[in-house]
C-alpha cells in the first residue's frame, strides 16, 4: 500500500488533521516553560486523543477520557499547581538543560524501536468495520461479567486513593492547635 | 485506516511523555508526562481493541482500567509533591536529595 493510496482516503486526512493536533500539542506539554499552559497543552492532547477513540469506534471510552481527564485530572493538576506556588510566568528552572541531550536520545531511541517494531510487525493490515460503534451494553456486561473482579479491585484501590490522599495531603496539627479544638 | 497509524502516533506520545520525564525538574511537569506515556498506553488498547474486535471489547475495558489508575495515581502524586513541598519549600525533584547517598 502505497502512501497516495492511503492518502485517497478522505477518513485518513481526519486522522492526519487531529495526528498533528495531538502530537504538537504534546510536544508543548514537555517543552512548554510555563507550567500552567503545560497542563493546558494536556488538554488538547487529551482532547485529540478522545477524537482518535472516536475514529476508531470507542464512543464510551472516549467519553470517558473527556469527563475524566479533561473534567476531573485537569483541574486536579491547576490546584497542584496553583498550591504549590510553582511560579505561574514564565520559569527557566522548570527543566534540567544538562539532561536535555541524553532525554532526546533516549526518546528518539524508543520512538525509532517502538515505530519499528509495530511497522514490522503489522505492515498495512487495516482496521475492519470501524463505522460500528462499540455498544456500551457489551462494555458492561464485560465490566460486570467476566471482569467484574478486577473492576471491584480498582474501585477498592481509587477508594484507598482518596482515603490515602486526604491523608498524606492533610496538615497535622500541632499540639497546642489540638487542644485547642477539643480533638482527642 | 491502518492499524499502524494509531500505533506510530502512541509511539509518538510515548516517546515524548519519556522525554518530558527524564528532562523535567518540576514534579507536578513529571506527573504531567506520566499522564501523557499513561494516554499512549490507552491509545494502544483501543487501537488493538479496533484491529482483533474481540468479542467483549477487552482493550477498552482494560483502558478504562488504566484511566482509573491514573486517576488514582495523579491524586495520591499530587498529595505527595504537597507534602514534600510543604516540608521542604520546593517542588524540584533534584532538590529532594535527603535519601541521597
Amino acid at each position: 500500500m502505497t502512501f497516495a493510496d492511503w492518502l485517497s482516503e478522505p477518513v485518513n486526512w481526519v486522522y492526519l488533521a487531529i495526528g498533528a493536533a495531538v502530537v504538537a500539542s504534546a510536544f508543548r506539554v514537555v517543552t512548554s516553560q510555563n507550567v500552567v499552559h503545560a497542563a493546558l497543552y494536556l488538554v488538547g492532547t487529551l482532547a485529540g486523543t478522545a477524537a482518535l477513540f472516536l475514529m476508531m469506534s470507542a464512543e464510551f471510552v472516549a467519553w470517558t477520557l473527556v469527563l475524566v481527564y479533561i473534567g476531573a485530572v485537569i483541574v486536579l493538576f491547576l490546584f497542584g499547581i496553583m498550591i504549590t506556588r510553582a511560579p505561574l510566568n514564565v520559569e527557566p528552572g522548570l527543566d534540567n538543560p544538562k539532561a536535555r541531550p541524553l532525554a532526546a536520545v533516549v526518546s528518539l531511541g524508543l520512538f525509532v524501536l517502538l515505530a519499528y517494531t509495530s511497522l514490522q510487525a503489522f505492515g498495512s493490515d487495516q482496521l475492519t468495520d470501524v463505522g460500528t460503534p462499540t455498544d456500551t451494553v457489551v462494555l458492561a456486561e464485560s465490566l460486570i461479567g467476566r471482569f467484574v473482579l478486577p473492576f471491584e479491585i480498582v474501585g477498592f484501590v481509587l477508594l484507598a486513593a482518596l482515603v490515602g490522599g486526604i491523608t498524606i495531603a492533610r496538615r497535622d496539627l500541632t499540639p497546642l492547635e489540638e487542644e485547642e479544638r477539643g480533638a482527642v | 485506516m491502518l492499524v499502524n497509524q494509531f500505533l506510530v502516533i502512541a509511539a509518538l506520545l510515548f516517546a515524548m511523555g519519556t522525554y518530558g520525564l527524564l528532562v523535567r525538574r518540576n514534579t507536578v511537569m513529571i506527573l504531567l508526562s506520566v499522564e501523557l506515556m499513561l494516554n499512549a498506553v490507552n491509545i494502544n488498547l483501543i487501537a488493538f481493541e479496533a484491529y482483533l474486535r474481540t468479542s467483549e471489547a477487552i482493550g477498552q475495558v482494560f483502558s478504562l482500567f488504566v484511566i482509573t489508575i491514573a486517576a488514582a495515581e495523579v491524586g495520591i502524586g499530587l498529595a505527595i509533591v504537597l507534602m514534600i513541598f510543604r516540608n521542604r519549600q520546593s517542588a524540584n525533584v533534584d532538590e529532594y536529595n535527603l535519601m541521597k547517598f
